[in-house]
């Protein structure tokens, strides 16, 4: 069992969310991103989502694409990346998924890319872009090294659609909340909650959601009925406006500890 | 082997196969909230394509509307002028709307009208496919908005203003490097928010799977006639065709018709720029490699962490770091060549055309009137060349009198 695992068995015992917090690795520095991680684990964060900055993030909302340019300014690379989560893991066993575009991944080589992270301790990738259907031979090479493939479903997701997507997945599903790019919304949909009731009669797996959740009370809300609450442009707007002042690593601890506490007080 | 393409040469026919690919090339990579669009668009594109009526209508705004069959022109000074084989334009420039996006923007209009699509959205680079995209929406009563990278609305203005004039919504965007791809990037995040009532009418061989297959099938017309009418003409086939790439459209809708035909030879002619260094062109079969973007695997101009890499053009519709499916397919079967003009040698044919024929040609179809240029004066005098003249050039003469006529002003 990967850590991602262990962590859900770990909180559905308890009766608890998970909450994941997403940040563009190498945003302002790999440096600041190291010390941001351990700060979320310390305000009690479960999982880590790492993104992989993308020269052209069609799935991203102006947020994480200007996080994204910063970082690729100074040349972060992917491989750069899976050094810095081998670096952290001598002080961190928090999971760790990243949430990646595929061209990245398939100029480091699938088969590479998938050793090197398994080497580095990553739990899980996402990769935003590559549905099951091309998906055959990269799912293989994560299977075989234990890390989860975790795969998106979406408002316009069929039934066929969520048995296929929920069998394949590994790890958890992450279920995107809204139609649209990631960034911050005034409100969750009404459908959300009733998608993931669908979703959870095709599968025991844990469902995610994420895109478009920001304020705690937004968390709480998903929490009342999802496995997992997944954060991004909220905290990575938060990143930008600090920059590589000492106060970010804490301060977005704090932001983040507010959420935690949302989601757990919720269960 | 790997699923992936990692230089294998397999061949597949028919192409593209059930899941979009061709040969390594090909497929549908997109977040998954777009893939049951693209399942609905591939299922009523099959649908439609049986439909007699569908096809009725599509050949009659063919024939009263967009003016075709367009004239396969013999340029007969042209041909003087190099001393070799006899050069043909096939004259896309003369179709409504001055290009040959028309042929697909019509089609694919029909094809969101039918689907009871009220919106349809585009990407645009030198404006041609914007400017066809929103006069089908004119035409057929659909609300149109079109993205458009700053730096190519600087080039393209008479182009911005003919899309406003004909009711769409020109959104500039200021992301990335402020061009085709960065626009692309736009459409389909706006798809991704609004896929229930949008269409998004992309405008090359290029894109996830069925758009390749869509936009070739709605281009295929150019070399279906251009057979008739060199048969016509000299009651032969012709020995050589040319044609610019930029995402692939004008190109492989002249070369399908022959591929069949192994004594017909194709060259296909990326944009060389300014030489090629990163950054400084767009020949991606020069200086790309095996990568996705924008929904499908081909050749990419990219880094070594596969990051794109920003390119250069002259001409704002060849300007774009990868290339359509098939023709990635074609290369590696050897069937086209693939070649590059330059800047200078674009400019140099543009003058030329204009001089000897009277046709100011697209700066996009001028680097395919380039390479003509470079081959046909070594070619016997009783060979036969179709040139694509893709698009007229009127939207390029501010832009074009910026490099041939420095000293004055145009603004």
């Amino acid at each position: 069992m990967n850590r991602i695992e262990e962590r859900f068995k770990a909180l559905a015992e308890k009766g608890t969310p998970a909450f994941i917090p997403y940040i563009t690795a190498g945003d302002p520095t790999l440096d600041v991103t190291e010390r941001i991680v351990l700060e979320l684990e310390k305000a009690g964060a479960d999982i880590i989502e790492f993104g992989v900055p993308f020269s052209d993030p069609v799935a991203d909302g102006v947020v994480n694409q200007e996080a994204a340019q910063r970082a690729l300014k100074h040349g972060v690379s992917l491989r750069d990346i899976i050094k810095r989560v081998k670096k952290l893991r001598e002080s961190s066993e928090i999971p760790i998924v990243l949430f990646t575009y595929f061209n990245p991944v398939l100029a480091y080589g699938v088969e590479a890319f998938a050793e090197d992270a398994k080497d580095a301790g990553v739990d899980g990738v996402l990769c935003v872009d590559l549905p099951p259907e091309e998906a055959a031979e990269y799912k293989r090479h994560l299977d075989a090294r234990g890390i989860a493939a975790i795969f998106l479903l979406a408002p316009t997701s069929t039934p066929d659609r969520i048995e296929m997507i929920a069998r394949n997945a590994t790890g958890f599903v992450y279920y995107v909340s809204r139609t649209g790019v990631t960034g911050e919304r005034d409100s969750i949909e009404a459908t959300v909650k009733g998608m993931v009731a669908e979703i959870k009669k095709h599968t025991d797996k844990p469902v995610a959601v994420g895109f478009g959740i920001s304020t705690p009370a937004q968390a709480a809300e998903v929490a009342g009925f999802a496995e997992g609450v997944v954060v991004g442009s909220a905290i990575v707007r938060l990143i930008g406006e600090l920059g590589e002042s000492p106060e970010t690593a804490p301060k977005v601890g704090a932001f983040v500890k507010s959420l935690v506490t949302a989601v757990k007080e919720t269960a | 082997m790997s699923e992936y393409g990692v230089l294998s040469s397999r061949q597949s026919t028919p192409y593209p196969d059930d899941r979009g690919r061709y040969g390594d090339f090909g497929g549908k990579f997109v977040p998954e909230t777009l893939m049951p669009a693209l399942q609905e668009l591939e299922t009523a594109y099959v649908e439609a394509k049986e439909d007699p009526d569908f096809q009725n209508l599509l050949r009659k705004h063919q024939t009263d509307y967009v003016g075709r069959p367009t004239p396969l022109y013999f340029a007969q000074r042209l041909t003087a002028s190099l001393g070799g084989a006899k050069v043909y334009f096939k004259r896309e420039d003369l179709a409504h709307t001055g290009a040959h996006k028309i042929n697909n923007a019509l089609g694919q209009g029909l094809l969101a009208k039918r689907m009871g699509k009220r919106r349809i959205i585009a990407e645009t680079g030198a404006g041609q496919h914007g400017v066809a995209t929103a006069t089908a929406a004119a035409l057929l009563g659909l609300d149109c908005d079109i993205y458009m990278g700053t730096e190519d609305i600087e080039r393209q203005k008479l182009n911005v203003f003919r899309m406003r004039l004909l009711g769409a919504r020109v959104i500039p965007v200021n992301s990335g490097s402020r061009i085709l791809k960065d626009a692309i990037n736009e459409a389909l995040r706006d798809w991704v928010t609004n896929v229930r009532d949008t269409h998004y009418l992309l405008g090359t061989v290029h894109g996830p799977h069925p758009f390749p297959l869509i936009c070739r099938d709605f281009q295929r017309i150019i070399g279906e006639e251009a057979r008739k009418q060199i048969l016509e003409h000299e009651g032969r086939l012709p020995d050589l065709l040319v044609a610019c790439v930029g995402g692939g459209s004008n190109s492989i809708g002249l070369f399908f018709e022959f591929l069949g035909e192994d004594a017909v030879k194709m060259v296909g002619v990326e944009a060389g720029g300014i030489g090629l260094g990163p950054g400084q062109h767009a020949a991606r079969f020069a200086g790309g490699s095996l990568g996705m973007l924008h929904g499908a695997m081909s050749y990419v101009l990219q880094d070594k962490n596969g990051q794109i890499l920003t390119t250069h053009s002259v001409s704002a519709g060849l300007d774009y770091p990868s290339v359509g499916p098939e023709h990635a397919y074609l290369m590696r079967t050897g069937r086209v060549e693939y070649t590059h003009a330059s800047d200078s040698e674009a400019l140099a044919a543009f003058r030329q055309t204009s001089e000897l024929e009277g046709i100011i040609p697209a700066l996009e179809s001028a680097h395919a009137v380039a390479y003509a240029c470079k081959v046909v004066p070594n070619m016997p005098k009783d060979r036969i060349v179709i040139v694509n003249m893709s698009g007229r050039g009127d939207k390029d003469v501010q832009q074009a009198a910026k490099y041939l006529l420095p000293e004055e002003d145009f603004s």
